[in-house]
């Protein structure tokens, strides 16, 4: 090339399509052009053979009533609803399995990777035996062995355990008293929601003195007995606006009150054992990352074994965990659906299951599906991202 | 570019897929040299496999029926077990040629999934299974009850009319497979198990302690159970068809296994249409003229096959009544082979 030689030719003597830039563009046009009509003759392919197979299509399903019943829903629902409202039921209840098992199983995992690493050989061991148990054993059999080998082996409601308080434990779940609350119990509500924020201030003040003058005013007594104290005199000044329903045994099971049910337990409770092992070794990876200098210093410096690892280690140690955990809680979220095969009535049990074989609509029922997984994956992804900017490190 | 030449590719293959399984049926058959059937994966008495892989019950012999007429030979079925959730999927996209497993005629199913029953091989009603320790005596005594159901079932949707339409309080545990339910109810999470009658008699074989089970009086719906086969292909369609019906007029007409030879010489001009000596059924339905005696020495007729794996003498000892000859007071009825 003579180009190289002479310098930079004008822009007007390169002929439109040999110029870098229009070609690559061109090219990314052409490719961007192409996968558009691939996706376009998938769709219109799949449109028309189910025409051509007088297979219904189209969402026109949704307002129709369902017909069926769901055992257990966070907003009211009964058979006269309509397929878009166990659509909702079931998403509720995926949510609500997903956020409560990620809660506790943050709480296990964190807990059984700080003593993997314990200087106790024994407790160090047993936390070693609980991971390798847990991560090698399929989800699902772990899902069986806590719904059918623990709470299947609770007595049938006639034999009910009495707990006290007037909670109630059989194969039926846990049967506890529902509270109900009379309207006049705003005004003890009214109450505990003003010393809290009364409370809150208080402690903002005693902090902004003991950074002024290094001395902390002790306001904890006389907030927690506030919180505590006026509450109670406004609530028994009101009546008492609060009863419970209690449950009663009937002929079958106890009826009233509210039921935790042991498809929910086992869901909550294998999921939690089962994410809780691979968040010990990310807790453990991320505490080991942690250079041994950083222990013996703040060690030389007086600090206890748990202060070190409380104020030292795991801020540090969060930079490692926190990206890791967010896979784990993206999985533990997917892992839910198997709650079908032991009765809880989460998204893939009523909308794919139930729904899709009284629709037969499969291709509308799992495109829905998958984009709520999705869209659940990447909001986890965005807060864990957004927590993650928060732990990081600041560069300078 | 190798990307844009692999999704021509594959584009390319899902338009081969989709014409060859719009081809005529009874030709992929022939072809393949056997009949894939969707069957039961576990339900005794209608199709269940046994410890060496071999497929017996009512729906599997009708399997075999099939493939009798078309290949003379009652063995050249494949079965592919199929769950309730997937089993009209499985059969709308070509995987099975014939779906026979216990599968509820319905309005909505036959307009909306591209579906369509050949007839009804077993008269059916859903039914309720509790302890007997329960004392329940009666279905409509089961108010306020924990229910364990299958999905994917018209049961699902008779147990919400029923309790609905009685006024009376129940929870139900939904399960995806019957395996499921019933472990449950089993294990006492439930008061009752609810399924077509059929399926509780066969299930509670099943359980720990059959004894201790009762199968309640009521039946809260009607189960037209029978073999269903893609819209569109009429051939087809009435191969299957008319292999049913063939089941019932051989025993309308005493025409069974151990008999058929004799039969064959028989001058009642009805029974040499039937078998084949006299007219041209079977070729008018793609097959050969002997496509009955093919049938019936392969399987029997629908007396004996209903004799065999599910009337008094096994296990599950259901009576015919529903599923009696017309002439017996009983629902099943072929039109002649005329």
């Amino acid at each position: 090339m003579s180009v190289g030689v002479e310098g930079r030719p004008s822009d007007s003597k390169v002929v439109f399509y040999n110029d870098p830039r229009i070609r690559s563009l061109f090219l990314q046009l052409l490719l961007l052009g192409l996968i558009v009509a691939l996706f376009w003759f998938a769709y219109d392919n799949t449109v028309t053979n189910l025409r051509k197979r007088n297979i219904a299509q189209g969402f026109a399903f949704w307002d129709v009533e369902a017909g069926f019943d769901i055992s257990q829903t966070l907003i009211s629902y009964s058979a006269a609803s309509s397929y878009g409202r166990a659509f909702w039921v079931g998403l509720l209840n995926t949510m609500l399995v997903s956020l409560v098992s990620i809660f506790f199983a943050t709480i296990l995992g964190v807990i059984i990777g700080i003593l993997r690493l314990s200087r106790n050989w024994l407790v160090a061991k047993l936390a070693m035996v609980y991971v390798e148990i847990f991560r090698n054993v399929p989800l699902l059999l772990i899902l069986y062995f806590w719904y059918r080998g623990v709470l299947g082996l609770l007595p049938e409601p006639r034999d009910s355990i009495k707990l006290p308080a007037d909670i109630l434990l059989n194969t039926r779940g846990l049967l506890m008293p529902k509270p109900v609350f009379a309207d006049a119990f705003i005004y003890p509500l009214i109450a505990f929601v003003s010393t809290v924020i009364l409370g809150a201030v208080l402690f903002w003040w005693a902090r902004r003195v003991q950074a002024r003058t290094g001395n902390r005013p002790n306001a904890g007594l006389f907030s927690t007995s506030m919180i505590i104290g006026l509450p109670l005199i406004v609530f028994f000044l009101s009546g008492s606006p609060l009863s419970f329903d209690v449950p009663v045994q009937g002929r079958f099971n106890a009826s009233g009150g509210m039921t935790l049910p042991p498809e929910f337990v086992s869901l909550v409770i294998g999921l939690t054992t089962y994410t809780a092992a691979f968040i010990a070794e990310n807790v453990r990876a991320g505490i080991v990352a942690i250079s041994k200098g950083q222990t013996e210093a703040s060690q030389a410096l007086g600090l206890s074994h748990g202060q070190t690892i409380r104020l030292v280690i795991m801020p540090q140690a969060l930079r490692v965990i926190v990206p890791l955990l967010n896979s784990e809680y993206l999985s533990l979220t997917k892992n839910s659906s198997l709650g079908v095969s032991i009765g809880y009535p989460d998204l893939v049990n009523v909308f794919t299951g139930t729904v899709l074989n009284q629709t037969g609509q499969a291709v509308e029922m799992v495109s829905v599906t998958m984009l709520v997984y999705l869209t659940l994956s990447l909001l986890t992804s965005a807060f864990m991202n957004w927590f993650n900017r928060r732990v990081a490190l600041v560069e300078r | 570019m190798k990307k844009l030449i692999a999704a021509a590719l594959v584009a390319a293959a899902s338009v081969g897929l989709v014409s060859a399984a719009s081809a005529g049926t009874l030709d992929n058959v022939k072809a393949k040299g056997q009949l894939v059937c969707g069957a039961n994966p576990g339900t005794a008495g209608f199709g269940v496999p046994d410890q060496k892989g071999n497929w017996t019950g009512l729906d599997v012999d009708y399997c075999r029926a099939i493939a009798a007429a078309i290949f003379n030979d009652p063995t050249k079925v494949k079965f592919v077990p199929l769950s309730s959730k997937d089993r009209f999927t499985a059969l709308a996209s070509g995987e099975v040629d014939v779906l026979i497993r216990n599968s509820t005629w319905t309005m909505s199913r036959e307009t909306t999934l591209g579906i369509i029953w050949a007839g009804v091989n077993f008269y059916d009603g859903q039914g309720f299974m509790v302890n007997k320790k329960l004392n329940v005596k009666s279905a409509k005594e089961l108010n306020g009850a924990s229910i364990c159901v299958q999905q994917g079932t018209t049961t699902e949707l008779n147990l919400a009319d029923y309790f609905r339409s009685n006024k009376m309080d129940y929870k139900v545990v939904t399960f995806g497979t019957s395996e499921e339910a019933l472990k449950a109810y089993d294990s006492g999470r439930c008061d009752s198990y609810t399924t077509d009658r059929s399926g509780l008699a066969a299930d509670r074989l099943s359980m720990a302690k059959p004894d201790d089970h009762i199968i309640l009086p009521e039946v809260i719906s009607k189960e037209p159970l029978g073999p269903v086969v893609r819209q569109g292909d009429d051939q087809w369609l009435n191969l299957v068809k008319w292999v049913h019906y063939a089941l019932i007029t051989t025993e309308e007409l005493g025409i069974t296994s151990k008999n058929v030879d004799e039969q064959v010489k028989s001058d009642n001009p009805e029974i040499k249409r039937v078998l084949g000596t006299e007219g041209k059924f079977g070729e008018s339905l793609g097959l050969s003229n002997a496509w009955v005696v093919q049938i019936v020495k392969g399987v029997g007729n629908y007396e004996e096959i209903f004799e065999r794996n599910v009337g008094p003498n096994t296990p599950i000892q259901l009576a015919r009544s529903s599923n009696a000859l017309w002439s017996k007071g009983g629902l099943q009825y072929a039109p002649p082979i005329r």
